[in-house]
């Protein structure tokens, strides 16, 4: 079986890399280009942990196989920042405490991220739906809530 | 052993001759979203995988003439996006919006519900009342099916080795026609339906249904189209009586069984409760039409 | 003893120290950790539940290009009948051995049987099925009451009932039986105008960590080894391991990365030891990483239980005797919580009639491992929800009830000691005064209240605190961060120190390069690692006063302290001025706090859970909660509030929709969060957190651990909350839809 070469685009940047058929994204983005900050909670798209984004969609990367990067925009927590600065998505997580352990928060950054393009004045229910694939056990979620609403504030003053 | 080879082809008709011509599993992916999962069991045989996310005919949707020309693999992410859509098939739409997460809404499809035919799918139903049809591109040339003909056990459905599904249809319905679909689980997202029911009414001006299809979900090996239902509503201004005749023939109708999900005793009582507030829901929305 | 004080940076909400790793996904975890060369390991699980290994042929599996190592029990050096330090409890050497590779039996669906190191995870999973075992297949229990009966097929043939007043010489699944009493039951409920008892049920939970166990194995031809891994407790997995491996414990260097959640699930050891020798046979580095499936299948739960209790109370209010009988699932092997579940039932209570009798039963499932506040949950469940029936019986305020009787200092408790101060009555009123108890409950609503109680450990802590020549400093402690703890010992230095937190970088050392710490765990870290980093601290005041008085030609006690400087007079100095001449007053700064810290204070929680209930088809929304519990000082308030909330969002899964569904013959069929459902985002309103603080006299600050104590009301808040909203008793977890319905019909 031959590894198959794909050129993508991660962050922006241009990335090539050879990969098995049978591996997805996740695989690829941490195993083959070490860019660990996306996790692995289940392999099978019930945690949230490995969320990316492809083509702009907000995506599990353990449900896209990494083939099919060839061409595509990839999105993963190692772009959310940018380079010594936080988004302020990531300011106010550490601000409120949306965090314990750390696992889920990459996912969840990425996710809010989303979120609040799609929709930068979200409601807590809506914000809860959206984020409901996005699983957290240390937080039950209210901090996580907390930071994700007052992100949406202070990013729609700044606009 | 999981996926051993990745094919992209153009067009509808190399995706047929790909499908056609291999000595291995070869299945279509759209989202994958089941797909990748189940290439990861252990018991998996060699699989190639048919990439038909490039052909531009199976992403995309129109309104013709009033009625709907969905592409199969098109995301459900997009697709709820589509307010014209929703206007005319709000039960249609919301169960496609139902499926997974966000993260699996942007990859997972109405034509990969269909075709990976769980009994639990929840697009079927609400294909099914509103008269959906299958139009299927093969070696032999092109067939059309009925959406509650296209599953036909857990798991299959009844298309042939180098068949692809290639466009859902959907007639315009009727003036003072709209649909619902619901379902059950035990937390508010992310579950699998224990039990589904989608319902279309048609109503007259005086709110007196004259047309009606049920179709009930998770309750059996397919989804089940429940005629005794909906003849439970028509003629009728569902009131409470035919409401509750609705819902008993639902519960009758249903083959459960009894699972990590749910027992067959609470299925049966909750596909009944289920149509009847579906039957409410589409009538209120056909009301408003 | 401390009174309250002005603080002027323990109690702020300050960010914490690791938070842009975490937060950029920077931070390495378990299975963030790859070296050069490595290979990857996979392991052989038994697909019955029950049966007896007669063969293993591993012929094909090692002659599949890239397998470069197989191990199994035979690779254990030699293993002791001995106890080993686990987290907060302990584990038999053997068991524990047997549980990570299994010997001649396996005992439940999924236990570990060998392991295969290859170059790829693929050909690991390939040539795991080439391996060729023939079993003798066992009937399964899965059940306390099916693995007591007098035909149930027996786990161990060497496991006699200890605990009771013969030992039996016919080998059962009994493993032990515990007794704890205080006073006179008989007469307690001879005097009670009300007496409720009631049997209830508890299922199977996993603990539900998002990070599945995952560790980086490197065993070096000159004998030295390395473990990168996840876990509550790095030095408990070089004993572990060291044991289990004969190796002595300065040959194996074990560095705890940080850690995706564990709550007691990681304090046990898996993957290491089984990595290790997958490393040294094929001589390369190996990393080894649990499916989310094996994690359920094949870690640790938390235990089901069957538990009777049975509660007397006068009509005035006043409860004369409590009286449990528990029975508690092993899993596979002994060693239970039950006798933490006899110990906490009836705490929050000051009853002095009160006996309680526990069974530790092995069935063929996961060896159970801790789970927060280990074996609580379930025993206060079940006394929580019969004192709320009784105050309901009696027409008194569930609240007011628990004040009439609540522990306080001085009660005795059923275990031996007496409280020291303690501040239930204060949760209780603050619950009573909270706004969600002020809200009037509609049609299908309900609320429960409960409360809980966990004794909270000390243990040892080891701390340096470096100074550096700038005045800065670096924290360097042995406890793993599972919840933000760097945060608050960053705090407390800088409180002792008189310095910004920023000047003070707190860092996790390994088993090298830091002394001994007991694991991360018993609500314990804020506590005792806390005191030992003041008592770094203190040592460093202590040097920074001799340093000046030799500049200064004075003696040490003659020198003050204060908000970063030293003076005495006129004279002053400040840190970074001491510490940029120390090369010349005797060398660099270091202090050091090395503790068996004593003196936890535990921790009372009171809970309230409003829902709504649908009676069509049973779902439950929850639709307010709060969470009140007694921190005796918080730290660092934020990830105080969030242990309260995480611990009750815990509990609120366990009563509602978490359990583990087995098939008759033994298979776990929901290991997937798909199906074992963890409560989501969506599931829940905000989680009103109120910290309590009545401060512990045995800590410095006042500190309580609060880890534990809030995964325990939720059981009873939530279930009692629904029967409240059906107007049903409820007896068995979980509250799933379909149970409920069931109830509800049963009844109509």
């Amino acid at each position: 079986m031959a590894k198959i070469h794909v050129n993508t685009s991660i962050n922006g940047e241009v990335v090539e890399f050879l990969c098995e058929p049978y591996e997805t994204l996740l695989d690829v983005l941490r195993n083959d280009l070490q860019l660990t900050g996306t996790k692995e909670g289940c392999a099978s798209g019930d945690c949230g942990a490995c969320s990316v984004t492809v083509n702009d969609a907000l995506v599990c990367s353990c449900l896209v196989l990494g083939v099919e990067a060839e061409g595509a925009e990839i999105g993963t927590i190692e772009g959310v920042s940018n380079k010594d600065q936080l988004h302020v998505i990531q300011q106010k997580f550490l601000e409120h405490a949306a965090l314990q352990c750390g696992i889920c928060t990459p996912g969840l950054v990425v996710s809010t991220k989303k979120l609040l393009e799609e929709n930068p004045n979200p409601t807590e229910e809506q914000a809860r739906y959206y984020l409901a694939g996005n699983l957290c056990r240390c937080t039950g979620y209210d901090k996580i809530i907390r930071a994700v609403m007052d992100a949406a504030e202070t990013m729609r003053g700044a606009a | 052993m999981p996926v051993v080879e990745y094919k992209v082809p153009e067009n509808i008709d190399a995706a047929v001759s790909m499908l056609s011509n291999t000595k291995l599993s070869t299945k279509v992916m759209a989202g994958g979203t089941d797909l990748i999962i189940q290439s990861r069991a252990q018991s998996s045989d060699p699989l190639v995988v048919i990439d038909i996310k490039h052909i531009d005919s199976m992403m995309t949707a129109a309104i013709v003439d009033g009625g709907l020309h969905l592409g199969p693999s098109m995301s459900c992410a997009q697709l709820t996006a589509r307010n014209d859509i929703k206007a005319i098939y709000p039960g249609l739409v919301e169960a496609a919006y139902l499926i997974g997460s966000t993260q699996v809404q942007g990859r997972c499809s109405v034509g990969g519900n269909l075709c990976n035919a769980s009994p639990a799918a929840d697009t079927i139903p609400a294909l099914i009342v509103n008269g959906a049809e299958c139009v299927i591109h093969g070696p032999k040339g092109e067939r059309t099916v009925a959406a509650e003909d296209f599953a036909v056990g857990v798991g299959r459905n009844c298309m042939e080795q180098g068949e692809l599904l290639t466009r859902i249809q959907i007639p315009a319905p009727a003036a003072k026609t709209s649909d619902a679909y619901l379902r059950f689980i035990p937390r508010t997202e992310m579950d699998i339906a224990v039990a589904g029911a989608a319902v279309s009414v048609t109503l007259d001006a005086d709110g007196t249904c004259t047309a009606a299809r049920v179709s009930i979900g998770a309750v059996a090996t397919t989804a089940l189209l429940v005629t005794e239902a909906a003849d439970a509503l028509i003629g009728t201004k569902l009131d409470d009586a035919a409401l509750n005749a609705a819902a008993a023939a639902a519960t009758a109708a249903s083959k459960p069984i009894t699972d990590r999900r749910g027992t067959i005793e609470f299925r049966r009582h909750v596909v009944g409760v289920l149509t009847r507030r579906a039957a409410v829901i589409a009538a209120q929305r056909a009301k408003e039409k | 003893m401390s009174e309250a004080k002005q603080y002027k940076y323990i109690g702020t909400r300050s960010i914490r120290p690791d938070g842009f790793d975490k937060v950029t996904g920077r931070a390495n975890y378990g299975a963030d950790m790859s070296l050069p060369g490595m290979i990857w390991g996979k392991i052989l699980r038994s697909p019955h539940a029950h049966a007896k290994i007669k063969s293993i042929d591993t012929t094909k599996a090692e002659a599949l290009a890239g397998v470069l190592a197989i191990a199994s029990y035979n690779d254990f050096p030699s293993v002791a009948d001995e106890v080993v330090a686990t987290g907060e409890g302990s584990s038999n050497l053997l068991d524990l051995a047997n549980n990570i590779l299994a010997k001649d039996k396996v005992l439940y669906h999924g236990h570990a049987i060998l392991a295969i190191g290859a170059r790829t995870a693929a050909i690991a999973e390939q040539a795991l099925g080439l391996v060729e075992i023939e079993y003798e297949v066992l009937k399964p229990v899965l059940d306390v009451n099916d693995a007591m009966a007098a035909d149930a097929p027996v786990l161990h043939d060497n496991m006699f009932t200890q605990g009771l007043a013969e030992t039996p010489t016919k080998a059962s699944n009994i493993a032990a039986r515990q007794e704890f009493k205080m006073g006179d039951v008989e007469a307690g409920f001879a005097e009670a105008d009300l007496i409720v008892e009631r049997d209830f049920y508890t299922p199977t939970v996993h603990q539900g960590y998002i990070e599945p166990h995952a560790c980086t194995a490197r065993y070096d031809a000159d004998g030295q080894s390395m473990l990168w891994c996840s876990t509550q407790g790095h030095f408990d997995v070089r004993a572990s391991t060291a044991k289990l491996l004969s190796l002595n414990l300065n040959r194996l260097k074990v560095i705890a990365s940080e850690i995706g959640g564990g709550f007691g699930g990681k304090t046990t050891v898996y993957l290491e030891p089984v990595a290790l020798i997958l490393s040294k046979k094929s001589g390369r580095p190996v990393k080894m990483i649990m499916d989310r499936d094996e994690v359920f299948k094949a870690s640790g739960p938390g235990s089901a239980t069957r538990n009777w209790v049975k509660i007397g109370a006068k009509k005035d209010g006043t409860i004369t005797a409590m009286q449990a009988l528990l029975h508690y699932e092993a899993g596979a092997f002994k060693g239970s919580p039950v006798m933490m579940g006899c110990m906490t039932a009836f705490t929050p209570y000051a009853v002095p009639n009160m006996y309680v009798e526990g069974y530790d039963v092995v069935v063929n499932k996961p060896k159970v491992a801790a789970y927060r506040a280990p074996g609580a949950p379930q025993a206060e469940y079940a006394a929580e929800m019969v004192v709320n029936e009784i105050a309901d019986k009696l027409g008194i305020d569930p609240i007011d009830l628990r004040l009439q009787n609540a522990a306080k200092e001085g009660t005795q408790t059923i275990y031996g000691p007496k409280l020291k101060a303690v501040g239930l009555v204060e949760c209780l009123e603050a619950a009573k005064n909270s706004p969600q108890y002020q809200e009037a409950l509609k049609e299908n609503q309900g609320r429960g209240v409960a409360a809980g109680f966990w004794f909270n450990v000390g243990g040892q802590s080891s701390v340096t605190l470096n100074m550096n020549p700038d005045g800065t400093g670096t924290i360097v402690e042995g406890s793993p961060d599972i919840g933000g703890s760097r945060a608050s010992m960053q705090l407390m230095a800088a409180e002792e120190l008189g310095m910004p937190a920023e000047n003070l970088k707190p860092i996790i050392g390994d088993t090298e390069n830091v002394a001994f710490s007991a694991g991360t765990g018993g609500s314990r870290t804020t506590f005792a690692t806390g005191m030992a980093v003041i008592e770094a601290a203190q040592d460093v005041v202590r040097q920074l006063k001799e340093r000046s008085a030799a500049v200064w030609n004075l003696t040490a006690d003659q020198i003050e302290y204060a908000e970063g400087e030293t003076f005495s007079g006129d004279n002053r100095m400040t840190v970074a001025e001491i510490c940029a001449g120390a090369e010349r007053t005797g060398g660099q700064i270091t202090g050091r706090g090395n503790i068996n810290a004593r003196g936890a204070g535990p921790s009372f929680a009171v809970h309230l859970c409003d829902v709504e209930v649908d009676k069509d088809t049973g779902k439950v929304d929850v639709l307010r909660y709060t969470a009140v519990q007694d921190a005796g000082k918080a730290i660092h308030p934020s990830y105080v509030e969030g242990q309260l909330q995480g611990g009750a969002v815990q509990g609120i899964g366990w009563a509602l929709n978490e359990e583990y569904v087995y098939s008759a013959d033994g298979h776990m069929e929901n290991a997937g969060f798909l199906d074992y459902r963890i409560p989501l985002a969506s599931d829940l309103p905000m989680i009103d957190a109120i910290i309590v603080e009545v401060p512990n006299p045995f800590h410095p600050f006042g500190v309580r651990g609060v880890g534990e104590s809030g995964i325990i009301p939720p059981l009873a808040a939530t279930a009692y909350a629904v029967s409240q909203a059906i107007g049903l008793p409820i007896t068995d977890l979980p509250c799933s839809p379909p149970n409920v319905l069931k109830v509800i019909q049963d009844n109509a």
